[in-house]
């Protein structure tokens, strides 16, 4: 499995990059961790005539918290995550969540762009971006935009960038105080792609009732989603283990997985359903009895 | 298409300059052109962890690696950890716990313990389990080789303490 012949050249700025891209019409593609896209490569799923090394490209590797939220730069690694001290409060459910993304060594290399741009439906980065209303920055040749999470994937493996963009930064909305929030999934082997994740969290008001809870899945369908019916019935409500119960029967309901080599898709749908159990027991600090 | 590119890089502390195609990853790069055969290459899709080599102190599959991007970088491989007359700390623990028998996936964990306890000399058997997750043994059952690196903790607890004074 030797990779398909090919160019290569190391821009030292943005906008050489960007330009390069561009000229030429989709012949080219961004590496950076090289973590996805050498096994595409492998297997000659993917075929570019150029790879353009954005790797070494200066002021994309910042993690930046402040009243504004937390800024990751696009080559910020899963390790960068994993080290950053700060990140354990001012978001924990990033640091949690980023914490079963893929194995020591790839860690070391994976970067937080090329895991947005790449859009695995599994991934960790694209699920707790969704879940978190977070922004994502892209730059082409004609300028800047900023795409919501939420209309970055398009559906397996694709998103709406165009040949010649590439993402800068994503910036997750400030963490409140107090939040309660929790991250589960099940994976085979330590550190593999999950079969399935639940990410939630929500504030508590001063009657004890929950406002703003947010609600994602990953592994369950062609990309990560919001579960916007169990958000809804849990908004305004106090989390009990009858509350949770219901909101896990919804959660099975809202997803459609399909079957592959890794699981049947009724596994997939009754995995949402338990780690959403789990999600909100950790939470809100409930004990449920299990099942018998 | 099938130009040549010349790499500067270091290598097992000597400075090596190599010239290979673009898509030469860095594993077949130290195989073929430097003759580092020590580096194993079992799945060439980031996998099993065989390939594990250390770049700038961190250790990083090679086979996803292209060779062009490890310029101007340090890259260490199993043959810096010590030869057979001398053997390294990893290495004659690995002996006395038996943590090898084909021994294929065995540079790839030395590697990755040596990357680990090089940076973590205190880490724990969870943290140990956790990082070798990434290389897959099909011989041992891994409880001789958590041993192993368990065992050589200690004498890079002392690298540590003497790089401290
Ligand atoms: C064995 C294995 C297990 C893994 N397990 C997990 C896991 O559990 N969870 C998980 O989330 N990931 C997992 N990964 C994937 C890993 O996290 C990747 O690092 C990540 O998905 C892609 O980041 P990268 O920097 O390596 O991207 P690359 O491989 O360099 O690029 C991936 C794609 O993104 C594009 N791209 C890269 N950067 C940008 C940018 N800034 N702007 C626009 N386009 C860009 C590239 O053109 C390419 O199409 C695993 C990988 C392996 C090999
Ligand atoms: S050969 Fe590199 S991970 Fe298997
Ligand atoms: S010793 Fe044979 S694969 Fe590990």
């Amino acid at each position: 499995m030797k990779l398909p012949p090919l160019d290569y050249i190391r821009p030292v700025t943005l906008a050489e990059a960007i330009a390069i891209l561009a000229a030429h019409g989709g012949d080219a593609k961004a590496i950076a961790g090289g973590q996805s896209l050498m096994p595409l490569l492998a297997f000659r799923l993917a075929a570019p005539e150029l790879l353009v090394d954005i790797g070494r490209l200066p002021g994309l590797r910042h993690i930046d918290i402040s009243v504004e939220g937390v800024d990751l730069g696009a080559l910020v690694t899963w390790r960068d995550i994993e080290r950053d001290a700060r990140l354990t409060y001012a978001h924990p459910l990033l640091a949690a969540a980023i914490a079963h993304v893929a194995h020591y060594q790839i860690r070391n290399r994976g970067t937080v762009g090329g895991s947005l741009a790449h859009a695995d439906p599994a991934a960790e980065m694209p699920g707790i971006a969704i879940t978190c209303d977070a922004l994502i920055t892209v730059v082409g040749p004609n300028g800047t935009r900023m795409v919501p999470a939420n209309e970055f994937c398009l559906g397996g493996l694709s998103t709406v960038l165009e040949f010649d963009e590439l993402v800068t930064n994503v910036r997750l909305p400030p963490w409140k105080q107090n939040r309660r929030w929790a991250f589960e999934e099940f994976a085979r082997r330590r550190g593999d792609f999950a079969l399935a994740g639940v990410a939630a969290f929500y504030d508590i008001d001063q009657n004890g009732t929950m406002r703003d809870p947010h609600v994602g899945v990953i592994g369950v369908g062609d990309r990560p989603m919001r579960l916007s019916v169990v958000e809804n019935l849990l908004e305004g409500k106090s989390l009990d283990a009858g509350l949770i119960l219901q909101a896990a029967a919804l959660a099975r309901d809202a997803v459609d997985p399909t079957d592959d080599i890794h699981a049947e898709a009724a596994y997939r749908r009754d995995m949402v359903g338990v780690l959403l159990e789990r999600v909100l027991a950790r939470a809100g600090n409930i004990v449920l009895m299990e099942a018998a | 298409m099938t130009r040549t590119v010349a790499v500067h890089l270091t290598v097992n502390g000597a400075a090596a300059t190599i010239s290979v195609e673009p898509r030469t990853t860095l594993t077949d790069a130290l195989r073929n052109e430097l003759r580092l055969t020590g580096t194993h290459l079992g799945c060439e899709h980031g996998v099993c962890g065989a390939c594990t080599v250390i770049v700038d102190g961190a250790a990083v599959r090679s086979c996803l690696m292209l060779a062009v991007q490890a310029e101007g970088r340090d890259v260490r491989t199993v043959e810096s950890l010590g030869d057979a007359a001398h053997l390294g700390p990893l290495q004659l623990a690995f002996r006395k716990h038996h943590a090898l028998q084909c021994g294929f996936c065995t540079p790839g964990i030395l590697t990755t313990a040596h990357a680990l306890l090089s940076e973590e000399p205190d880490a724990d058997e969870d943290r140990i389990r956790d990082v070798i997750s990434g290389n897959l043994c099909r011989c041992t059952g891994y409880i001789p080789i958590v041993a192993a690196i368990m065992e050589a903790r200690s004498a890079y607890l002392g690298v540590q303490a003497e790089a401290a004074q």
